[in-house]
């Protein structure tokens, strides 16, 4: 890990030091003004390519975001389900806003949302008749998650990057766990994420 | 030992077919497996019916590259000619970069029978 000892912006530092994301590599290069040497890690990876995979699992949080609201909208969840399935939601909007703030500390430029009925559309909200249906469906989302953020981590440059999605998945654990307890199944078996 | 030429001739084609079932067992997949697979590694980001993250996947096997209509693909794999079958679908799992530089994607499949398994799904008819 790389530390600068140039002054730096503290709101910018703020991005990516909030929950324990440490600066290394090329984002410290950025923040101390060089862009060059921000473009490529010590072993030649691509800060671009990092943002690259950023940008895929912003993309995966847009997803989760837009999948919840439709869950909320579908009028199939009882209220205690309705509250939890808002504050997954909430965890997600911090994932997002984390995943944009490091986005554009590396100079990248974040992938947009698309519209509500397009995710209505490619994760066929239509099928969802009951709250099982709904919960089945969230627990399938999440357990994704957890498997791209896990199988990402050796994709990044940046070993900062790497823990920052590693603290996705362990979030995306979470309520997968919770979603598989409300639906009733079997805990999940050591080693069985990411494999 | 002397072998005659027809031994010899016989004695290399077995050695030979061996070795092919030896591979071949090797990087056989099984479809059923490779679906469960899919299911857990694959649909965070992509549906065989839907684009999201991810292109759709149906009728991925033996097309070439960046086909499904309305999917933003990298420039890179809008302009490469890889066409997917068993070989380039398992270089491009097991390090999509290294296989087409600039492409998008940051996911892996380590396992040689893990991709084998998930290229026999995407290859079986539930998947075309």
């Amino acid at each position: 890990m790389i530390k600068s000892s140039r002054p730096v912006s503290l709101s910018r530092r703020n991005a990516l030091l909030a929950g324990g994301v440490t600066l290394s590599g090329a984002a410290v290069a950025l923040l101390a003004g060089r862009p060059a040497l921000a473009a490529k890690h010590a072993d030649g990876h691509s800060a671009q390519k990092d943002a690259g995979v950023l940008n895929t699992a912003l993309a995966l949080e847009h997803e989760g975001i837009n999948a919840y609201t439709l869950g909320a909208q579908s009028n199939l969840l009882e209220k205690p389900v309705l509250t939890l399935a808002l504050k997954f939601q909430d965890d997600h909007k911090a994932h997002r806003d984390r995943l944009i703030a490091v986005l554009h500390t590396l100079g990248a430029t974040p992938v947009q949302e698309k519209s509500l009925s397009e995710y209505a559309s490619e994760l066929e909200v239509s099928k969802l008749k009951t709250q099982t249906d709904v919960l089945n469906f969230a627990a399938g989302l999440e357990q994704g998650a957890v498997n791209a953020y896990l199988g990402i981590i050796p994709s990044f440059g940046d070993p900062a990057l790497a823990k920052l999605a590693g603290q996705l998945a362990s979030d995306e654990t979470v309520h997968f766990a919770i979603l598989s307890q409300a639906l009733g199944r079997p805990l999940p078996a050591p080693l069985s994420f990411g494999v | 030992m002397r072998l005659d030429a027809r031994s010899k001739v016989g004695t290399f084609c077995i050695l030979a077919a061996a070795l092919t079932v030896a591979h071949g067992a090797e990087r056989a997949g099984d479809a059923v497996k490779g679906k469960a697979l899919y299911e857990s590694r694959c649909t965070a980001c992509h549906s065989l019916d839907h684009s999201r993250i991810g292109p759709a996947h149906r009728g991925v096997f033996g097309r070439r590259v960046a086909q499904v209509a309305g999917f933003d693909y990298s420039p890179a794999l809008r302009h490469s000619h890889v066409v997917w079958n068993a070989t380039s679908l398992d270089r491009w799992l097991t390090n999509p970069e290294a296989f087409i530089p600039g492409q998008k994607m940051g996911y892996t499949v380590p396992d040689g029978q893990d991709r084998a398994d998930i290229i026999a799904f995407l290859a079986s008819p539930e998947a075309r």
